[in-house]
């Protein structure tokens, strides 16, 4: 028996981060599955990593800065041509309120 | 012999010799998919039209005596997560249905600028989500050796393009193991580079920190070419490597003498399918034959790298997937509601359920008040499980081990059970963790189905030289079983 790490409340707080929309079936399944999935990743907590550095990047480089000077980039009739939702030079959207 | 049956290195070879020519080779590719396409699906947009017209024009080029550039014409599949300029560039999602970049990702403009045709764009698992190719939106590939197996994932599609010699070369990418599984399914050899030798400009985000573009193809010196070509810093993408870029080719043809093997005890245990374990272990004997001695190390901490792998590629996936959201291109629902509606309703709709898991599980996982017992915690544990690997190669140069610890599964066996479906990344992702370059060749067959064995070959940061000899020599001396190729 799997132990309940979320709840089904905790799937619709998640979903509305993530801009996702379930049905109570999705919910009822993603739940199911991720709980299986959370306890299976609590196996780290075996391993004692109070003096390990993160790793965030595998590379040793750092800092790889350039000069901010202009080049050539797509044109903005290139990138509005890949949408049909576009107006005066503008993406076009749904309202926002 | 048709000419879509060539290797990489043979086709070069009648092109310069002017026995061949790029059109018949293309057309060919085309008969092939032609024939058997509408069954294994390995394609998702074929390029005919164009490919045909710029094999023309090569061919022209190189009759009329101009510079021949080094790729000569070669066709190559594109998995369809690598943006390439006006065609259709997917990621096997319905998503990006209808998205078409207006840009080359920078091994596309390098494949190019050698001379290379893209011939099409290959089926994948969604955005690289995957074990078996069973999650693309569009269509399931199959294994050309037995029909009713997966043929692994994510780039399943660009597998069986070569398995099936429905193209000479083909691209792929890896995150926890989506080259080598598919190669090691499909039996032909798939490389993964260090993480850094090629650039992602034009890779479509996946796992930031695990994404590597690599090859399948149908021999190791073909894979040692193209590396060649698409290797290299590159100043669009700040986590390219600015190291040089040694010729790999050339590194085939050196012996295996001074490398060291060693072979990771963990993954010889339990779960291992025990015909895997004896193809491997055979391998691994021909190689100590060969020259090398081959010792038993251990990686203490590699039990824990599949949860940490998973925790952070779903939390960079779940950022790097919220670029997607109906307002620029690809899908779009609900555009007469609000901004907020069109923004779910898309997103529900153009994903399909794995990708959403992972969104959830990301986003889970970088949300307040967990972001320390779940993300944080797992980048902690991938530096034990790079230290594992830098210990070891401080004695040794090539880890020898299976590539997958099963031969390619049924079609639907694993599908309804997540967990399951991980777990086949057990022996490669702690290879993305860790950054390492990898390859994986074919070591044996299965008795009841005939299915491809994969051996794993791991070497140091950024001494791919070092796997291409083994390699190399490996496939000499092996030569019956890697070319063996399924029955059609």
């Amino acid at each position: 028996m799997t132990e309940k790490i979320i709840k089904k409340i905790d799937v619709e707080y998640i979903s509305k981060l993530a801009k996702l929309e379930l049905s109570e079936e999705q919910k009822e399944l993603f739940l199911k599955q991720l709980n299986d999935i959370l306890s299976y990743f609590k196996k780290l907590n075996e391993l004692d990593t109070e003096h390990v550095e993160p790793t965030s990047h595998i590379l040793h480089f750092s800092n790889l800065l350039h000069e901010d000077t202009i080049k050539p980039s797509l044109s903005q009739e290139t990138v509005l041509n890949l949408t049909q939702y576009k107006k005066d030079g503008y993406f076009k959207v749904p309202r926002i309120l | 012999m048709r000419l879509n049956e060539l290797k990489v290195t043979e086709y070069l070879e009648k092109i310069k010799a002017r026995e061949i020519s790029v059109e018949q080779v293309i057309k060919d590719i085309f008969h092939q998919i032609n024939r058997v396409d509408s069954k294994l699906k390995a394609f998702l947009a074929i390029n005919r039209e164009t490919a045909l017209n710029e094999a023309i024009k090569m061919d022209e080029k190189i009759k009329n005596g101009y510079h021949i550039p080094s790729l000569a014409g070669l066709p190559v599949a594109v998995k369809d997560i690598i943006c390439t300029r006006n065609i259709e560039t997917t990621c096997g999602s319905r998503i990006l249905k209808g998205f078409i970049p207006p840009y080359d990702a920078t091994v596309i403009k390098r494949i190019k600028d050698a001379g290379a045709i893209i011939i099409g764009k290959t089926n994948m698992d969604e955005f690289g989500m995957g074990s078996s190719n069973e999650n693309s939106a569009f269509q399931v590939t199959l294994n050309p050796w037995d029909t009713n197996h997966v043929p692994g994932g994510s780039s399943g599609g660009s597998a069986v393009a070569v398995a099936a010699d429905e193209t000479l070369v083909a691209l792929g990418t890896d995150t926890g193991g989506s080259i080598r599984t598919p190669a090691s399914f499909c039996g032909i050899v798939g490389m993964k580079p260090t993480y850094g030798r090629v650039s992602r400009y034009g890779l479509i985000a996946y796992a930031s920190s695990l994404d590597q573009i690599g090859t399948l193809t149908k021999g190791v010196e073909d894979a040692a070419i193209i590396m060649n070509v698409i290797c290299g810093h590159d100043s669009m993408d700040a986590t390219s490597a600015d190291i040089p870029v040694p010729n790999f080719l050339a590194a085939c043809r050196e012996g295996i003498q001074n490398l060291r093997f060693a072979v990771p005890q963990e993954f010889f245990k339990q779960g291992l399918n025990s015909e895997v374990k004896d193809s491997v272990m055979k391998a691994v004997k021909i190689i100590s034959e060969l020259g090398g001695t081959v010792d038993e190390i251990s990686l203490p901490n590699i039990e824990y790298a599949l949860p940490a792998y998973y925790l952070i590629a779903m939390a960079e996936a779940s950022s790097n997937l919220a670029k997607f959201d109906g307002v620029q291109y690809g899908l779009r629902m609900n555009d007469h509601g609000d901004l907020e509606e069109m923004y779910q309703k898309t997103r529900s709709m153009g994903f399909g359920p794995e990708v959403i898991r992972r969104i959830m599980l990301g986003t889970y996982a970088l949300s307040s008040g967990y972001y320390d017992a779940y993300y944080l915690k797992a980048q902690k544990v991938r530096t034990l499980v790079k230290k594992d690997f830098d210990q070891a190669f401080r004695k040794y140069d090539i880890l020898l081990c299976p590539t997958s610890p099963v031969p390619a599964f049924r079609i639907g066996e694993r599908i309804d059970n997540p967990l399951t479906m991980y777990l086949a990344d057990v022996y490669t992702m702690p290879i993305n963790l860790a950054g390492l370059p990898a390859l994986s060749i074919n070591c044996g067959y299965t008795k009841e189905y005939h299915l491809p064995i994969g051996l794993q070959m791991i070497g140091k940061p950024f001494r791919e030289e070092d796997i291409f000899r083994v390699a190399y020599n490996y496939e000499t001396q092996l030569g019956q079983i890697v070319s063996q190729k399924p029955t059609l």
